[in-house]
């Protein structure tokens, strides 16, 4: 018996060591691990990257905050913009249990597939990018919430917009997935309304490399406006062949194609294009700068690219929520639907009964000189400069 | 439909058959010599367009601005770097399979395809990014109403119909073109009649690779875009039409490839609502196609099969 009792005590010295040795708590804050899931690799994977980058400088900032409780590491994984791929990480991220929250998903296909899953393995998750309306209002599951709006709010505002500079008679492009359908439905729906018309729909694949077919079927319809509902990769195709077969007609894109790889893809072709997008613009709030200061300082490799502050933000929120409840899943799910007013570099954030961010405040974009200059800034708003088609 | 318009169509159609055109015989080439599939053609491709990308961005920076010089190196450099790229593909890791049953290349291939695009997104700066190719030819366009003829869209199509015609007088006029032919109808015979096995195949990849880079470049100056994935459904598209045409059959892969284009143009203009789904027409046409004529449109002369 008493060789156990002195390994007994022998241990229980040792606890009480490690336990109350002042120093050495401080030093080891307890690990919490976080994830991060984007498209990393791909067609998209400019806004993925930018994504991660900005997450990580969320993750960064509060591990060298002395008066933060917990360390965290944050694990990323690469969805590929695939629903397929998507599902199987977002199971490797929810079955692991040492990991509290997500920041998950910039592709509405891959978002959409994927709640299910969050659901089952209750892992709470902020979207950070994707704009499908389903991904928050098409179930009732308390693990999904999105700090960006829907693409509802983006198209009202886009048809609105149009028809009153003048654009009433529109050709449509959209990708077929789920993603670039949506905004066909709410674009063309709110057209309608604000008195638009819609000349002809066209579908195409996300991986179409040539367009002509397409275009030039548009070019005989004569319409004022192409109307785009896709991503980058394809848009800046589109829009290249367009000016080859002489097409005249301005071209109106999503926030899809709000990142600066439209802009360096198609140089001075990109000028006076129109795009939407929720939020407020990054560089007119406070936390704006502070943000791009941050960025800069880190030195990453690639930009933030335009969703890069909603990443910023959706982690942030992640990681006060942990803060203020404990690492544990259930309680910083419940703690997450409860977000209301919370300031945020993308403006408040407050989260309905769904998770969607009811901050829908949408931001008008036009392209000018290089750069995707909010709209009321913009020579084209003062007159200066005159949109293509008007 | 107005004249000006269908006219538009045809040349649209013609131009995107002669890249398909382009690649498909590349394709051919290949099995013709080594009965391989050699699924990294279109990613081959894309490296080349990027080497081409490149050679631009070095003129640029040491100051060469004329444009016809410069759009000679981009395609002589373009063309030479696959043409080696294509040879060390099958002296390295083709040649060495052939005892190994076809599907280990296809296997192979498909995986180095992967490599080689996944290397552009990764190593080439901004890589993931579409990037704007320059516009090196002059872009005059002649409008007659509704259609739109540009003076650069008309080099591009001489200058592939070009190396098209290059490639036929290559295979039936020279010597290289005899062994060429006669590896691919018989290795043992050809070998004793003192053909360089080894160095005709190696030619011969390098051939259908700097093509394949020639399509790329062309691709680049015809869209003014390029990205890493450009080559995947080039080479998907570039392998049915040499599979439809007849594989081991250079005229096939040539009139498969325009006979793509043609379906994908006409789903288009003739089908109402079909521009989604112009890819499934196309292909399932192809299908079509292959289950009347098995062997393709124009079968190798003497199968060896029989």
């Amino acid at each position: 018996m008493k060789p156990i009792r002195t390994t007994l005590a022998a241990l229980a010295a040792a606890a009480v060591m490690t336990g109350f040795t002042p120093g050495a708590a401080e030093a080891a804050k307890q690990k919490v691990k976080v994830v991060f899931i984007g498209p990393l690799t791909g067609g998209t994977s400019a806004n993925g990257l930018g994504g991660r980058n900005s997450a990580d400088l969320a993750v960064k900032l509060r591990n060298a905050d002395a008066k933060a409780k917990y360390e965290y590491e944050m694990v990323v994984l690469d969805d590929e913009c695939k629903p397929a791929v998507g599902v199987q990480v977002a199971t490797k991220a929810a079955s692991d249990k040492a990991i509290i929250v997500g920041v998950t998903h910039y592709c509405s296909v891959v978002a959409v597939s994927t709640v299910d899953t969050y659901n089952k393995f209750e892992l709470p998750v902020v979207v950070w990018g994707a704009v499908l309306p389903e991904i928050t209002y098409g179930h009732t599951y308390k693990e999904i919430n999105r700090v960006n709006g829907t693409m509802i709010n983006q198209n009202a505002t886009n048809a609105k917009f149009s028809t009153g500079l003048g654009y009433k008679k529109f050709a449509v492009i959209h990708d077929t997935s789920d993603y670039g359908k949506g905004h066909n439905k709410y674009f063309s729906e709110n057209l309608v309304k604000n008195g638009g018309q819609i000349l002809g729909t066209f579908g195409v694949t996300t991986d179409q490399q040539d367009f002509n077919a397409e275009l030039t079927k548009i070019k005989a319809l004569n319409a004022d406006a192409l109307y785009f509902g896709g991503l980058t990769p394809i848009g800046v195709r589109i829009r290249s062949q367009m000016d080859k077969l002489g097409i005249k007609a301005n071209f109106i894109g999503t926030s899809g194609i709000i990142s600066d790889a439209f802009i360096e893809g198609l140089g001075p072709l990109a000028e006076g294009i129109l795009a939407f997008r929720e939020g407020a613009p990054v560089d007119k709030l406070p936390g704006g700068k502070f943000f791009m200061e941050k960025y800069t300082a880190a030195k990453y490799g690639e930009p933030p690219d335009a969703y890069g502050p909603f990443a910023f933000a959706a982690m942030t929120l992640a990681l006060d929520t942990i803060e203020k409840v404990g690492p544990d899943r259930k309680k910083v799910r419940d703690e997450l639907r409860k977000t209301k007013d919370r300031d945020s570099i993308i403006g408040p954030i407050t989260f309905d009964d769904h998770g969607q961010n009811t901050y829908a405040a949408i931001s008008k974009y036009v392209v000018q000189d290089k750069k995707w200059v909010v709209w009321e800034d913009s020579e084209y708003a003062s007159g200066k400069r005159k949109l293509a088609g008007r | 439909m107005d004249a000006g318009l269908l006219a538009q169509f045809v040349a649209n159609g013609l131009m995107l058959g002669m890249m398909y055109a382009l690649v498909a015989v590349g394709f051919t080439l290949f099995f013709g010599v080594l009965d391989v599939i050699k699924f990294s053609h279109g990613d081959v491709l894309t490296v080349g367009t990027f080497a081409g990308f490149s050679t631009f961005l070095g003129l640029k920076a040491i100051g060469v601005a004329n444009p016809w010089v410069q759009v000679a190196a981009v395609m002589l450099i373009a063309c030479g770097a696959m043409a080696i790229l294509g040879a060390l593909i099958a002296r390295y890791l083709v040649m060495p399979l052939k005892g190994a049953p076809a599907l280990n290349v296809l296997l192979l291939t498909l995986m180095l395809g992967t490599v080689l695009r996944e290397s552009v997104r990764l190593f080439f700066p901004d890589g993931a990014n579409p990037k704007p190719f320059p516009k090196l030819l002059p872009t005059d366009a002649l409008a007659l109403g509704s259609f739109t003829l540009r003076l650069d869209s008309a080099i591009l199509f001489v200058a592939g119909l070009a190396v098209i015609v290059a490639i036929h007088l290559l295979i039936n006029r020279t010597k290289l073109g005899l062994a060429i032919r006669a590896v691919a109808q018989d290795e043992e015979t050809a070998k004793t009649m003192g053909i360089n096995f080894t160095l005709i195949v190696l030619a011969t990849f390098a051939l259908g690779s700097g093509v394949a880079a020639f399509a790329g470049i062309m691709n680049g100056l015809y869209y003014n875009e390029i990205n890493f994935g450009m080559g995947l459904l080039l080479g998907v598209i570039g392998f049915s039409a040499a599979i439809i045409g007849g594989l081991g059959n250079i005229y096939g892969a040539i009139l498969g490839g325009f006979l793509f284009a043609a379906l994908q143009t006409l789903s288009v203009v003739a089908l109402p609502f079909a521009s989604a789904y112009k890819d499934v027409f196309a292909f399932a046409v192809v299908i079509v196609l292959m289950t009347i004529w098995p062997t393709g449109l124009i079968a190798e002369k003497t199968s060896e099969r029989v």
